[in-house]
C-alpha cells in the first residue's frame, strides 16, 4: 500500500522537473517536446494515484484519453518541428524569435 | 586526549540508542513500498537526465527509461492495462517517432556543446519553490484522503482490462469516438504539414479529375456517314 | 403716459435696427431719415413727458414694463421711473442727439459707413434713454454697459485705423475697470438692501445706515460708504474722472459728431446722473461725498492744465470736457445736486456746440485738426465763428450766458460747504476758471484769429459748411446763451427736482445760497464784480497777448518752463504708467500663464507628457515580448507560482 502523498509528491517533482526543462533548455526544440511528454506523464501519475486510492476507474479512463491526445500532439509537434527545420535549418530555440516585439 | 576519548564515547552511546529504538519498534517497509521507492528514484533520475544531457538521442533514451519506470510504478498500483499501453504506445510509437525525427534532422552537435546559461538557477529556483508548495499541500493533514476507505485489494481473476473496457464502451463511448477522430486529424495534419511534392513523380489530382467538364473533353464533330463500300 | 415713455425708448431702437440691418437696402437717405424720425419722435415725446412731469407737476411715474426674470426672491425687471431728474435728462439726451443726427448728414456725407454710423448713434440714444429712465439697478447697469459698447463701436468707427482701434479698446477696458467697482456696488446693494429696485432701496437706506462690514481683517467700514464709493468708482470710469480719465482724449479718434454726442453731452454725464439719482444713498455718507468732491476737484484743475498744451483742436475740447465734468462732481460732492445737474445741462449744450463747431472747422480745413495750421478763419466761416464765440463765452462763464449761472453756482456751493477740504476745493475750482479761460481763448484765437497759417491750396477752398452743419450749431447756440436766465432760479432754488433728489438738511448748501441769492438780473450784474469774472478776463487778456499780439511768446515761455511743459505734454505720465503697469502687466501675466500653464503644464505635462509616458512605458513593456518560447513559458510558470502562493495564503 503506497501512501497517496508519496505518489502525489512524486508527480509534483516530475512536473517541476519538466517545467525546469522547458525553461532551461535553450538549445534544442526536441528537448522541449520531450519535457512536455514528461509533464503529461506526471499528470497521468496523478490520475492513476487517485484512481487507485479512491477505487474509481474514471481516473484510468482519463489517463487513456490523455495518452491518446498526447500521442496525437507529439506527432503533430514533430511534424511542425520538421517543417521549421526545413525552413530555418536550425532547432536552436534561441534563434526562433521572429515574434519578437 | 581525554576529550577525544569522551567524544567517541558519546557517539557510541548515541548510535546504541538509535539502534535500540529501531530494534524495539522495527519499521515495516513492504516489498511494494521498497519497489516503489526504487522505481521513483530511477524515474526522477531519468527525468533530470532528460533535461540536462547534450545529445538529444541520449535524452530520448533517458525518456524511454522514465517511461519504463513509470509503467512499473503503475503495475505496482494494479493498473496493468495502462502500464502496458504506456509502454506499447508511448515508448513503442511516440518515442520511436522522436528518435526518427532526431536522427532525420541534421543537428549540429558541436553547436549543442556550448556552455550552460546563466538563467539556469532562476528556473531551478522557481521549480524548487513550486515543488515545496506542492509538497506542503499534498502532505497536509486536512487533505481529506485519510478518511477515504483504503484501496480494496482485488482477487486473482480481477481483470483490470475488462473493467476498463466495460466502462469505456458504455459510459465513455462518446469521448472514445472523439479520441479516434482526434487521432485521424493528427494523421492528416502531420501529412499535410510535412509532405513535399517532388517534381517528376506522377500522381493523380482527384480534385481536378472530378472538376472536369464535358465541354473540355468532348468535341462533337459533324461529318457525313461514310458509305460502306 | 405709459405708452409715451415706451415709445420714447423704442423709436430710436427701431430706427437703429432698421438702419443697421437694412442699411444697404434702404440706402443712405433712407438710413438717415429713419433714424432721424426715430430720434425726433423720442424728442417730441420727451418734451411731452417733461411738460407732464416738470411743468404740470404730475407725480413721478414708477412702473414695470417687463419682468425679465425671477431668480429666487430677486426680480429682474425693465421699468421706468420718470420724475424731474429723468425727464430733464431725457430731454437733454434726445435733443442733443437729434442735433447730432442732423449734423451727421453733412459731416459724414462721403463716408462709406454712413448707414452704420446712423444706426450706432440711434442705438446709443436708445441705450442712454434706458439708462436715465430706469427704475432699478439692473436696467441701469444694462444701459451703462450698452452705452459703453456703443461708445466702443463708435470710437473705432474707422476701424482700419490702428490708432482708432487702440483708442476704442482703451476706452472699453478703462470703462471696464470702473464697471468692476460698479458691479461690486450693485452686488453690495443687493446684499444689504435685498432689492435692486430704486424705491425699495431708498426706503431702506436709513435702516442700513448703521451697519458695518469688515473689508480687511480688523478694519470696519460703513456699508453705506462702501456702497457709495463702489458706485462712484463706476462713475469715475464712465465719466472719465481721475485716475480713470485716460480714455477720453484718445476717444477723439472717433468722428466729431460722436465726440459731441457721447463724450461731451451724454455718455460721460451718465456718471453724474447716477450719483444724483443715488442722492438718498450718498447723502448718508459724508466720506463718499468728500471722495466725490475731491476727485472732482483734482480732475477739474489738473485736466484743465493739460488743455493748455494740446495742439489738436479736439483734444483741447476733450480736456475741457474732463475739467467741466470735474466741476459737476464737485457740485455733487458738496450736495448741490441741482447745481451739478444744471451744469450738466448747460454744459451739454455749449460743449456739443463747441465740438460741432470744431467739426465744422475740420470739414472746412479738409480734415486737418492741428491748430498750429489754422488761423484767421473768421473771415471764411462766419457762422461757425459766431457760434463758437457764444460757446466759448458760455464755457468761461461770462455773465449772462448759461455757463455763468451754473458754474458760479458750483463755485459758491463749494465755498459754502462744510466737508473736509472744501476750502481747498473752492480755491482749486476758482483757479480752474482762469485755466478754463486760458485754454478756451487760446483755442479761439489760434483757430479763428491771427495770421492764417494754412497752405494756399486749403485756403482757397475754405468756405462755410453746408446748412445741415450750421443749423444745428445755431440751434444749440440758443440754449447755450439763454437757458441760464430762465432756469437758474427754479432749478437751483425752486424745488425743481422735487423728490427726485434728496438732500440732508445739514448738507443743503443750495438752501443756504438761496437765502443770499439776489435774483437773476441782480446776480447777473453782480457777476461782473466777482472773482470768476475777473479771472476769466485775465485769461482772455493773457491769451490775446500771447496768441494775437505776440505770437512768438508761447515758444519762449515753453523754453523757459521746459520741465513743467514736459510733464503736461506727457499728461503726467498716466498713459505710460497704465500702459506699462496694467496693460503690460496683464499681457505679462497672460504670457506667463500661457508659457507655464498652457504650453508647459497642459501641453507639456498633461498632453505630451502622457503621450511620452505611454510611449516610454510601451517601450519598456515591449521588451517582455522577446520572441523566445522559453521566456513565455517562464512567464506562465511565474504566474502559476504566484497564484499558488496566493491560494495557499488564502487557505492557510
Amino acid at each position: 500500500m503506497i501512501d497517496i502523498s508519496h505518489l502525489l509528491v512524486l508527480g509534483a517533482v516530475m512536473f517541476c522537473i519538466s517545467m525546469a526543462g522547458i525553461f532551461i533548455n535553450r538549445k534544442n526544440v526536441i528537448i522541449l517536446l520531450m519535457s512536455i511528454e514528461l509533464m503529461l506523464l506526471s499528470v497521468n501519475l496523478n490520475f492513476v494515484a487517485f484512481s487507485y486510492h479512491l477505487g474509481d476507474l474514471a481516473g484510468q479512463v482519463f489517463v487513456f484519453f490523455i495518452l491518446t491526445v498526447a500521442a496525437a500532439e507529439a506527432a503533430i509537434g514533430l511534424a511542425i518541428l520538421v517543417v521549421v527545420f526545413r525552413t530555418r535549418q536550425t532547432i536552436n530555440v534561441a534563434e526562433l524569435d521572429t515574434m519578437k516585439g | 586526549m581525554i576529550d577525544g576519548k569522551n567524544r567517541s564515547r558519546r557517539i557510541v552511546k548515541k548510535t546504541r540508542r538509535i539502534v535500540d529504538r529501531i530494534r524495539s519498534e522495527p519499521p515495516t517497509v513492504t516489498l511494494v513500498q521498497l519497489l516503489f521507492y526504487f522505481f521513483a528514484i530511477v524515474l526522477v533520475g531519468a527525468g533530470m537526465r532528460v533535461i540536462t544531457v547534450r545529445n538529444p538521442v541520449h535524452a530520448a533514451l533517458f525518456l524511454v527509461l522514465a517511461f519504463f519506470s513509470m509503467a512499473s510504478i503503475w503495475l505496482l498500483l494494479e493498473e496493468e492495462f495502462l502500464a502496458i499501453v504506456l509502454v506499447l504506445v508511448y515508448v513503442g510509437a511516440v518515442m520511436v517517432l522522436f528518435l526518427f525525427v532526431i536522427m532525420m534532422l541534421d543537428v549540429n552537435l558541436a553547436q549543442l556543446r556550448a556552455g550552460f546559461i546563466r538563467h539556469l538557477w532562476v528556473g531551478v529556483g522557481v521549480a524548487f519553490l513550486i515543488v515545496v508548495q506542492l509538497y506542503g499541500v499534498f502532505t497536509a493533514k486536512n487533505l481529506g484522503l485519510a478518511s477515504a476507505p483504503p484501496p480494496v485489494a482485488h482477487g486473482a481473476n480481477y481483470s483490470n482490462t475488462e473493467e476498463l473496457g466495460r466502462l469505456l464502451y458504455t459510459n465513455y463511448v462518446y469521448p472514445f469516438e472523439i479520441a479516434a477522430v482526434v487521432l485521424l486529424v493528427a494523421i492528416v495534419a502531420a501529412i499535410a504539414l510535412t509532405m513535399r511534392r517532388r517534381a517528376g513523380t506522377k500522381h493523380q489530382r482527384p480534385s481536378h479529375q472530378v472538376a472536369v467538364r464535358r465541354e473540355d473533353r468532348i468535341r462533337i464533330v459533324k461529318m457525313p456517314a461514310e458509305k460502306k463500300q | 403716459m405709459y405708452s409715451i415713455y415706451l415709445w420714447t425708448v423704442l423709436a430710436p431702437l427701431i430706427g437703429a435696427v432698421v438702419a443697421g440691418f437694412f442699411g444697404r437696402v434702404i440706402g443712405r437717405a433712407g438710413a438717415h431719415w429713419v433714424t432721424i424720425i426715430g430720434v425726433a419722435i423720442a424728442t417730441i415725446l420727451s418734451f411731452l413727458a417733461y411738460k407732464h412731469v416738470v411743468v404740470d407737476g404730475a407725480p413721478a411715474f414708477n412702473g414695470t414694463v417687463y419682468v425679465w426674470g425671477i431668480v429666487g426672491d430677486l426680480r429682474l425687471e425693465i421699468g421706468f421711473l420718470i420724475d424731474e431728474l429723468s425727464a430733464t435728462m431725457m430731454l437733454v439726451v434726445t435733443f442733443v442727439s437729434l442735433m447730432i443726427h442732423v449734423y451727421t448728414i453733412g459731416y459724414m456725407s462721403d463716408d462709406p459707413g454712413y448707414q452704420r454710423f446712423f444706426s450706432y448713434i440711434s442705438l446709443f440714444t436708445f441705450a442712454m434713454l434706458m439708462l436715465v429712465m430706469s427704475n432699478n439697478f439692473f436696467q441701469l447697469f444694462f444701459g451703462w454697459e450698452a452705452v459703453g459698447v456703443v461708445s466702443y463701436l463708435l470710437i473705432g468707427f474707422w476701424y482700419q485705423r490702428e490708432s482708432a482701434i487702440f483708442a476704442n479698446l482703451k476706452a472699453f477696458v478703462v470703462n471696464r475697470v470702473g464697471d468692476f467697482g460698479f458691479i461690486l456696488g450693485i452686488a453690495a446693494v443687493l446684499m444689504y438692501f435685498d432689492s435692486l429696485d430704486y424705491a425699495t432701496v431708498f426706503e431702506r437706506a436709513p435702516g442700513v445706515l448703521g451697519t458695518t462690514i469688515e473689508v480687511l481683517p480688523g478694519s470696519e467700514w460703513s456699508v453705506m460708504t462702501l456702497v457709495c464709493i463702489l458706485l462712484f468708482i463706476g462713475a469715475m470710469g464712465k465719466s472719465a474722472q481721475f485716475p480713470l480719465h485716460v480714455w477720453l482724449p484718445d476717444s477723439m479718434e472717433g468722428p466729431t459728431p460722436i465726440s459731441a454726442l457721447i463724450h461731451a453731452a451724454t455718455m460721460v454725464t451718465a456718471g453724474i446722473f447716477m450719483v444724483a439719482r443715488m442722492s438718498p444713498l450718498f447723502e448718508l455718507s459724508d466720506t463718499a461725498l468728500t471722495t466725490v468732491m475731491w476727485i472732482g476737484a483734482i480732475t477739474c484743475m489738473f485736466m484743465g492744465l493739460l488743455g493748455l498744451v494740446q495742439n489738436d483742436i479736439k483734444r483741447v475740447i476733450a480736456y475741457s470736457t474732463l475739467s467741466q465734468l470735474g466741476y459737476m462732481f464737485v457740485a455733487l460732492g458738496v450736495s448741490a445736486y441741482a447745481a451739478g445737474i444744471f451744469h450738466l445741462t448747460t454744459h451739454a449744450f455749449f460743449k456739443a456746440l463747441l465740438f460741432l463747431a470744431a467739426g465744422s472747422v475740420i470739414i472746412g480745413m479738409h480734415h486737418e485738426q492741428d491748430m498750429r495750421k489754422m488761423g484767421g478763419l473768421w473771415k471764411y466761416m462766419p457762422i461757425t465763428w459766431f457760434t463758437s464765440l457764444i460757446g466759448t463765452l458760455a464755457l468761461v462763464g461770462f455773465p449772462g450766458f448759461s455757463g455763468f449761472f451754473s458754474k458760479d453756482a458750483i463755485i459758491d456751493a463749494a465755498h459754502h460747504s462744510s466737508l473736509p477740504g472744501a476750502g481747498i476745493v473752492y480755491w482749486m475750482v476758482l483757479g480752474s476758471v482762469l485755466i478754463t479761460s486760458l485754454y478756451s481763448f487760446r483755442l479761439f484765437f489760434l483757430v479763428f484769429h491771427g495770421k492764417a497759417r494754412m497752405d494756399e491750396h486749403t485756403r482757397e477752398h475754405l468756405h462755410e459748411s453746408p446748412a445741415v452743419v450750421t443749423v444745428p450749431l445755431m440751434v444749440l447756440a440758443i440754449p447755450s446763451a439763454i437757458i441760464g436766465w430762465f432756469f437758474v432760479v427754479p432749478v437751483l432754488f425752486g424745488g425743481y427736482f422735487g423728490s427726485s433728489i434728496f438732500v440732508e438738511p445739514g448738507h443743503d448748501v443750495l438752501a443756504t445760497m438761496a437765502e443770499t441769492f439776489p435774483g437773476t438780473s441782480k446776480f447777473f450784474l453782480e457777476g461782473f464784480f466777482h472773482w470768476p469774472f475777473y479771472l476769466a478776463v485775465i485769461g482772455f487778456l493773457i491769451s490775446w497777448y500771447m496768441y494775437i499780439k505776440r505770437p512768438d511768446l508761447p515758444d519762449k515761455v515753453t523754453a523757459h518752463t521746459r520741465v513743467v511743459y514736459d510733464i503736461l505734454v506727457r499728461k503726467y505720465g498716466f498713459d505710460e504708467l497704465y500702459q506699462f503697469l496694467f496693460a503690460g502687466g496683464a499681457r505679462g501675466i497672460g504670457e506667463l500663464l500661457w508659457r507655464l500653464g498652457d504650453q508647459g503644464l497642459i501641453d507639456g505635462v498633461i498632453v505630451n507628457g502622457t503621450a511620452r509616458a505611454v510611449g516610454r512605458f510601451a517601450g519598456f513593456a515591449r521588451k517582455i515580448q522577446s520572441g523566445f518560447l522559453y521566456d513565455y513559458a517562464f512567464a506562465m510558470i511565474i504566474g502559476l507560482l504566484v497564484l499558488m502562493s496566493l491560494g495557499l495564503y488564502v487557505y492557510s
